[in-house]
């Protein structure tokens, strides 16, 4: 019969993300700024910080990932390549060099949105600086959101605002990628900036929303609103709960409601 | 046999006019070539020096997108455009050391080592389509049009990456011939038009563009075909103030050669985009009774 010596798994206790450690929680070392600190290996960098002592005046925004105040570059001991990241969504590893940079000082142009047209000449003209583009890469490499910034440059040297705006529309203005451009392009003021043209020059206007806005201050659905202020409570919880519902998994624009005096 | 059709940014801002023809162009032959998804800057002009890595990124970048999608050729229409990708591609097919360091930096990438071809417009219509079936296909030759074929610069040098060796212009004589033009023979076809001099000196003072235009007029040519967007915009769009400057006598408007290829093979005026042109180019057309309005 075989011997098998299966090695069983340490085990681990989980901290979730709270910054307060449990006994037997395995710490792993950390350095933030060169120093080194014992953190619960569960934490993500921002948790991790200030289990180790830090208290963040600016570079903690959100905390969910999405307000760009809190990027953070580090790299792993021993080896060159570099690593970045959000500290509030990206979790420790043992022997992590780490540094924030909550603000990066790029240029950033004044414009006035309303004199400017669907053309990238306005976009050229603030920002030159993207002909300067010699296609490294380190600006993609560095989105901690995974946008492909340098293609949205591209984009914008072939003159096209449309697929900039596009490529950038995850981008959550962290400034990682003007961080590492050789050319000091502002990359993500100029998506920024992209994506407003876009908005106001090429999307094309919602017209069922206009209809719909003309409809409403035309006093279509007043009555309605009305008759359901005045209703008691336990009429109006009974409406709610016999409302008529589309399926969940119903094709499109099959569906439609036996009522329709309010279509 | 897979091709790559790489633009180039000028052709989607200011030169429209050399693309959009080109593609009607491609279109009538009933030749099929899909732009790539992802491209960027091609990288011109292209660095002076083989030991400036840092601007090889950007063409060997296109190459090896190129490669990516399975493409054994790489087209371009814009001079520069080809000259840098080629130049680019022949460093990485011949100097092994090079090779390896930008494939070292480019390490979010796929390895290159020169394995697309390089090939200008020119060229494919020479290899894949053939003058015989282009001739075909030509349904308003340009006849009485006295045209000359503009090479420029940067089609033929270096030697290495050029479409055919310094001094024939025979892939473009040939085209023109199969629309039914009049070629005439054109010894300053690779002078420099001035290239980017042009920002150094006030308008209508590019001599060497000037003494292009001279030397055309005075060989009886009534227009040029070009394929360089910065030569076009030399020679073609600064006749007034020559004019004006005393710098020329007579005009020749330029025109990009795929222009004259799609109207000659009948596609609709409003598609070779003349309006992008020098007015002049125009009134020569018109002059001729050639369509240049649907």
């Amino acid at each position: 019969m075989c011997e098998c010596k299966t090695k069983r798994p340490e085990i681990k206790v989980a901290t979730g993300d709270r910054a307060i450690l449990p006994e037997g929680a395995k710490t792993i070392p950390i350095f933030v700024m060169g120093k080194k600190y014992e953190v619960p290996e569960t934490l993500t960098i921002m948790k991790a910080m200030e289990f180790a002592g830090f208290k963040f005046l600016r570079g903690a925004g959100c905390r969910g990932g999405i307000c760009g105040a809190c990027p953070t570059v580090y790299r792993m001991a021993g080896d060159y390549k570099l690593h970045f990241g959000l500290a509030c969504q990206t979790v420790v590893e043992a022997n992590m060099y780490l540094a924030q940079i909550p603000f990066f000082p790029a240029n950033r142009a004044s414009y006035n949105i309303e004199e400017m047209s669907a053309a990238a000449d306005a976009i050229h003209a603030l920002y030159p600086e993207i002909f300067r583009c010699v296609a490294c890469n380190l600006c993609t490499k560095a989105c901690p959101m995974e946008v492909k910034v340098m293609d949205y440059i591209a984009a914008l040297k072939q003159g096209n605002v449309e697929k900039a705006a596009r490529i950038s529309f995850d981008c959550i203005q962290c400034g990682l990628c003007a961080s590492r451009c050789m050319g000091e392009i502002p990359q993500y003021h100029v998506a920024q900036l992209a994506r407003r043209i876009f908005g106001k020059y090429i999307q094309p206007r919602a017209q069922h929303i206009v209809s719909r806005v003309k409809e409403i201050e035309s006093g279509k659905y007043d009555q309605m609103l009305a008759d359901l202020t005045a209703m008691d409570h336990e009429t109006l919880k009974q409406k709610y709960v016999e409302r008529e519902r589309e399926p969940d998994l119903a094709p499109l624009g099959t569906w439609k409601p036996k009522e329709t005096q309010y279509l | 046999m897979k091709i790559s059709y790489y633009p180039g940014c000028t052709l989607k801002l200011k030169a429209k006019n050399l693309e959009l023809a080109a593609l009607a162009s491609l279109q009538a032959l009933g030749i099929d070539v899909e732009e790539m998804d992802r491209w960027n800057c091609c990288g011109a002009v292209y660095s002076l020096t083989d030991d400036d890595l840092i601007h090889h990124i950007g063409p060997v970048r296109n190459l090896v997108r190129a490669k990516e999608r399975g493409a054994d050729k790489l087209v371009t229409l814009c001079s520069m455009c080809y000259n840098t990708l080629a130049r680019a591609n022949q460093l990485m097919r011949k100097d092994a050391t090079k090779r390896d360091t930008i494939n070292r930096f480019m390490d979010d990438e796929i390895d290159y080592a020169g394995e697309v071809d390089v090939i200008h417009f020119l060229t494919l219509l020479d290899e894949q389509v053939g003058w015989d079936a282009i001739k075909k296909k030509v349904k308003k030759p340009l006849t009485g049009l006295k045209v000359a074929p503009y090479y420029g610069c940067t089609l033929q040098r270096p030697q290495a990456v050029g479409i055919e060796p310094m001094g024939s212009f025979s892939l473009m004589t040939k085209l023109l011939e199969t629309i039914g033009a009049t070629v005439v023979p054109f010894y300053s076809a690779d002078k420099c038009c001035g290239s980017y001099q042009v920002l150094n000196v006030e308008a209508g003072e590019n001599e060497a563009a000037a003494n292009v235009i001279n030397a055309a007029a005075s060989a009886g040519i009534e227009a040029l075909a070009t394929s360089c967007p910065l030569c076009e915009y030399n020679l073609g769009k600064q006749q007034d103030q020559f004019m004006a400057k005393g710098k020329i006598t007579a005009s020749v408007p330029t025109f990009y050669f795929t222009q004259l290829l799609a109207m000659a093979l009948g596609v609709d005026p409003e598609a070779c985009h003349f309006e992008l042109n020098d007015k002049k180019a125009v009134q020569l057309l018109e002059a001729k009774k050639f369509q240049v309005a649907a």
